[in-house]
Parts: structure tokens; sequence; C-alpha cells
């Protein structure tokens, strides 16, 4: 499998992190982030999910992970303990999001958020004219099957950093075909943060 | 065979989405778990006999023992010994894990994880088993031979602790000349071993497998022990455990054996295994054995008599209450500096060694930055889970292993 073929999204996140660093996947599904960023940078990695199911694919994978709940999986850290802490698409699937990133910004240095943009035109479009929850493919789900449990636009996290002091280091906003320049919480699907206190 | 080939379709189906040539390799694994019922055939219990006076072994108490371990062995030891295995038995296992005893029918009590291609792979390792010490198969126990008087110790048996049991595997393990296990492996009183041991010899052990086990007996473990203990006293055959020669305390090891079984099941498990049937399909009178979960408890309770001594059953449940792995230091002191992975495993049903003792576990490794894997099997079993739950298990053991053994982070061939 060569560079090219890994997912934009996985790409821009295996950028950001240093080599031999130490990293905690909040929400790993599968361990796919995981395994590249032990394969590309030689990094320390744990996962925590809580999908037994992807559990096994992790244990295949050789990773080490944690079948627990994220929301309450945190508090066994030390401050500081990884050199980053990563959130990927599972910020907006957690019972209390603003817990969740105080932990992540306790234990991890630094932490990589990535979700998807609820300000996208398709949604907005949806809802709008359509008057119907919005279905697109960074939110891919009827409203009664859905895991996503909030929903936040690329607008709403920024302002959320502003008012704590979170200090925002990197972005990067992606549609469906690659990075968005311009207003990304109209054209960008999914928008990722590299944050620290 | 249906629960086989639903899984092997539901990978398929979730698979093809993602990599095809890696669907292809999980469906071949699961047609070998179906044919995998191969074992390793006709197996022997050996005795290594060490502490002969005046070196006895020295227990936790301060006593000194004269020991001999019973123990068996499956698969061979490696050139450079480095593929070693020690499967560490629950309350009333013994040395037999797998395989067959000639002129036996049943297979050891772990047979369906270790053997050619199964978790414990004995093509590919070296695989350890020993009655524990205090135990009634074949190791040094209550009923063993008091060499100062000639008779069985009976309550002269000194008490002994996890601790204990764990240091006489030891001497066993520098006999058969391995310096380092690769793993330390054991469900239950099995997985207390095993974290005593990478505790007491952090050095010797390149990875633990703990499951459905805890770091410490809590109040409500050791209440059930201490009521299986009463019944064995108030059995009028007890005799102060001078029964040796004599009639058996049948009714009060039936009786332990009996509540042991309880605690060991689920709610779900016992109303789908028995349901409220009668025993002989219809109702009976004065106070027998009327209903399937009662005729199944007296069934095990009997059973368990003919192959399990009482002062044994003592002795060891007591070695079950006293387990403290932090043993007056912190935690923190007892787990820092250990290298071992970890490999920790909880069933959701199972109420005697609840999932939140396991998870203790994997909170002090994730304290002292040990790495280690905790999964949480959804079963309905109970604590019986850890003997049953065998597919799960095995992939979980077996990819866990290869990695250790290997020595890699992480497998090469990840389709994405």
């Amino acid at each position: 499998m060569g560079y090219d073929s890994i997912k934009l999204e996985y790409r821009i996140i295996l950028d950001w992190i240093e080599g031999e660093s130490s990293v905690l996947d909040l929400g790993c599904h599968e361990g796919e982030l995981l395994s590249l960023i032990i394969r590309e940078k030689n990094a320390r990695v744990h996962g925590i999910e809580i999908d037994e199911q992807a559990i096994y694919k992790c244990v295949a994978l050789g990773l080490s992970v944690s079948h627990q709940d994220i929301d309450n999986g945190l508090s066994e850290y030390g401050d500081a303990t990884f050199d980053y802490v990563i959130l990927n698409q599972s910020l907006q699937q957690v019972r209390k999001p603003g817990v969740v990133l105080n932990e992540s910004l306790r234990v991890g240095k630094e932490v990589i958020i990535g979700f998807p943009n609820f300000a996208h035109y398709h949604t907005r479009y949806q809802i709008f004219f359509r008057g119907k929850t919005p279905i697109t493919p960074s939110l891919p789900y009827e409203w009664y099957e859905t895991p996503n449990l909030h929903f936040l636009s690329i607008s709403d996290f920024v302002e959320y950093c502003q008012k704590r002091d979170i200090k925002i280091k990197r972005t990067a906003f992606l549609n469906g075909i690659g990075i968005v320049r311009i207003l990304p919480n109209l054209f960008a699907q999914t928008g990722i943060f590299l944050i620290s206190k | 065979m249906w629960r086989i080939l639903k899984r092997i379709l539901s990978r398929l189906c979730r698979l093809q989405l993602i990599d095809l040539t890696m669907s292809g390799t999980i469906v071949l694994e699961s047609l070998q778990k179906v044919k995998q019922s191969e074992s390793i055939g006709l197996v022997e219990t050996r005795y290594f006999t060490f502490a002969a006076p005046p070196d006895e072994l020295i227990l936790d108490s301060g006593e000194k023992l004269p020991v001999t371990l019973a123990y068996e062995t499956y698969g061979r030891i490696n050139a450079r010994r480095t593929n070693a295995i020690l499967i560490l038995h629950a309350l009333s296992g013994d040395a037999h894990a797998a395989g067959f005893h000639d002129g036996d029918g049943k297979p050891g009590w772990w047979d369906e994880m270790i053997g050619p291609g199964k978790a414990f792979d004995t093509d590919t390792y070296f695989v350890i088993c020993s009655n524990v010490l205090g135990g009634c198969k074949g190791s040094t126990g209550p009923s063993s031979i008091n060499p100062g008087t000639n008779r069985p110790y009976g309550l002269d048996f000194p008490t002994i602790t996890i601790k204990d049991m764990v240091n006489a595997q030891r001497r066993l393990i520098d006999h058969l000349g391995i310096e380092k296990l690769l793993c330390v492996v054991g469900g239950s009183m099995g997985g207390m071993q095993a974290l005593q041991w990478v505790a007491s010899y952090p050095e010797r052990v390149r990875s633990v497998i703990p499951i459905a086990t805890t770091l410490k007996h809590s109040p409500q473990q050791i209440a059930f022990n201490e009521v299986g203990r009463q019944a064995i006293m108030a059995d009028p055959d007890w005799k102060g455990g001078n029964y040796y020669g004599g009639a058996l305390a049948a009714k009060g090891l039936a009786v332990a054996r009996m509540i042991g079984h309880i605690t060991y099941m689920s709610d779900v498990s016992m109303s789908e295994k028995f349901g409220r049937r009668f025993h002989n399909g219809k109702r009976n009178s004065k106070f027998e054995a009327e209903f399937e979960v009662e005729g199944y408890l007296h069934y095990h309770g009997d059973n368990f008599v003919r192959r399990f001594d009482a002062n044994s059953y003592l002795y060891i449940t007591k070695a079950l209450d006293y387990f403290d792995l932090s043993n007056g230091k912190t935690l923190f002191e007892v787990f820092k500096g250990i290298k071992a992975k970890f490999l920790i495993i909880a069933f959701k049903s199972d109420w005697l060694y609840p999932t939140y003792q396991s998870k203790e576990i994997l909170k002090i490794c994730k304290l002292t930055g040990i790495e280690a894997t905790y999964c949480e099997i959804n079963s309905t079993y109970g604590h019986d889970a850890f003997l049953l739950e065998i597919e799960e298990e095995t992939h979980l053991v077996k990819h866990f292993l290869k990695k250790v053994f290997n020595g890699y982070a992480v497998v090469e061939d990840y389709g994405i």
C-alpha cells in the first residue's frame, strides 16, 4: 500500500505527528490510523475503543488497545502522558465532549481533533430548503440511527477554543475531493485541528 | 458451527468494503478453526521433587516445606528456550490442561485452547502446566504424607499463599532450564498466579494474560469462600481435618462446590441452561432434587468429592482470600519497572470477578506505562466464560502471543 492511497484525512494527521512520539487514539475504531502511525512514525501508541468487534481487529493488527468508553477512560493517565491525543471522528459521539476535550488536553501535550462540519453547504441546503435532517458523505446517518450525539460546525469549534484560551496550532479543512482553502465553514465537510492548552 | 459460519459471512461482508485479500485470509483462519478439534494426543503427568530437608521451600508464613509438583508439558522447547508458556490453573484445576491420559476419554481442562493450531499452539510454543502447591492432584498438599509423622498432613499442613504457589513454580521453571517465560497465563486463581509471577519475577516474564481475575480478593469473594469452608468444617466426617483413611467429608465438600458453581454461572446462563424444568420431568416430593438446576448442582457436588480433597479446598480458598498483590506496598511500586506486556480479558456477565477488577489491572498498567490490551468479552456465561468463550479468547491470545514472540510493533500487511 503506497503513501498516496492513504486517506487524505490520515495523511494530514500523519504529517502533524513527530517521529518516535507517543500517541493515544480515542475511538481508534479498527486501528487503521494507529497502524499507519506506527509504521510511518515509529510511535508508541495506544487506542481506546468501545466496540468489541473493532477491538478484535485491532488485536489482530498487533495493536495495544483498551476496550473502554472514552467518556471515562482517561482519568487513569497522568498529565502530559502522551505527545498527542487523537480524537478523529469521535468527539461528536461522546456524551460529554467538553469533559473529554479537557481530559485530552490534560493527558496529551497536543490534541488532534477531526469532526464532520455541520455547517457545510450541503447540510445547510437540506435543512433550509428540504426541511430535513441532513445526510451527507461526512454525516451519512438517518436521524434514528446516528451514533453522533452532538453536531458542531468549524466556527463552533473555533469559538469554543477561543473562549477557553485553547491554542489552535494547525488546521486542515477537507471536502470529498481535497483541501478547502476558502470559507471552510461553508465548503469543508471535515475540519481537523491541532490544539493545545 | 452456525456461529462460525455467521461470523465468516459477517466478516466477508465487512471486509469486502476494505480489502478482498485480507478477508480471504480471515476466512481461511475461520475454516481452520472448524477442523481444529485436533488434540495433542496422549500426555503424561510428571513429578518434580525439590526442597528436601534441610533446604525446604520457605513459605510466606515462615514455615518450611519439602515439595513435589505434578506437571505436564506440551510441545517442544526451542533451541533458544524462548517459547515457554506457563499455564496456571484455577481453584479446582490440575496439571492436566490438555490432551488425554491413557485410558481416559476426557481431555485436560483447557484442551480447547492448548494443542496444534490452537490459541496456545503447541507447534510453536512449549506449554507447561503444574498443579498448585496445596493441591491434591500430585503436588504437595494437606493430603500428602508428612515426612515427620508418615501420616497425611491434614491441618498440620502450613498455610499457603498465591505467592508460595508461584515460588514453587519458579523452582520448576528453573529445573526445566527456562530463564524467561514467553507468557504466564491463567483465569481466576490462575490469573492471580500470573499477576504474582510478574510482580515477584518481573525479569523472567515477557507477557502476562490475566483472565477474569483481580489484584486482590474482595469481601464478597472472601464471603463466598467462607461459606464453602464452613460447610466442609460442619460435616461430622471432616473430624478436624483428620479424615484420611476413613469416610470423606463428602457432604460438606459437595455443598462448598455447589456454592462455587452458583457463583461461576450467571442469572442468564442458568435460565438458558435449566429454566424451571424438572429434573425427572415431574415434581417429586420431600425435598429431593426436583429442578434441573438442583440436579446439576448435586451432580457436580457429588462428582467433585470423588476428585478433590476437602482440606485442599480449605487451604486453597484461604490462599485466594489472602491474595492482595500490593501486599503492604503501593500498587505503583509493585508495577513500576515491569516490562512485560499485558493482555487483560474480562467477561461482562462475570459477577464473581466483576469487570471492574480487571479494569483496575488495566488502570495500574496505564499509570505505570505498561503496554496493556484490555478486552471485555460480551459473554452471558458468568465466571465460567473463561473456560467457554474459546473462539474470542483464541483470537485475542493467538495474535497477542504472535506479537510478543516475534517482537514486532504491528503486523506488516494490514489492508486499509
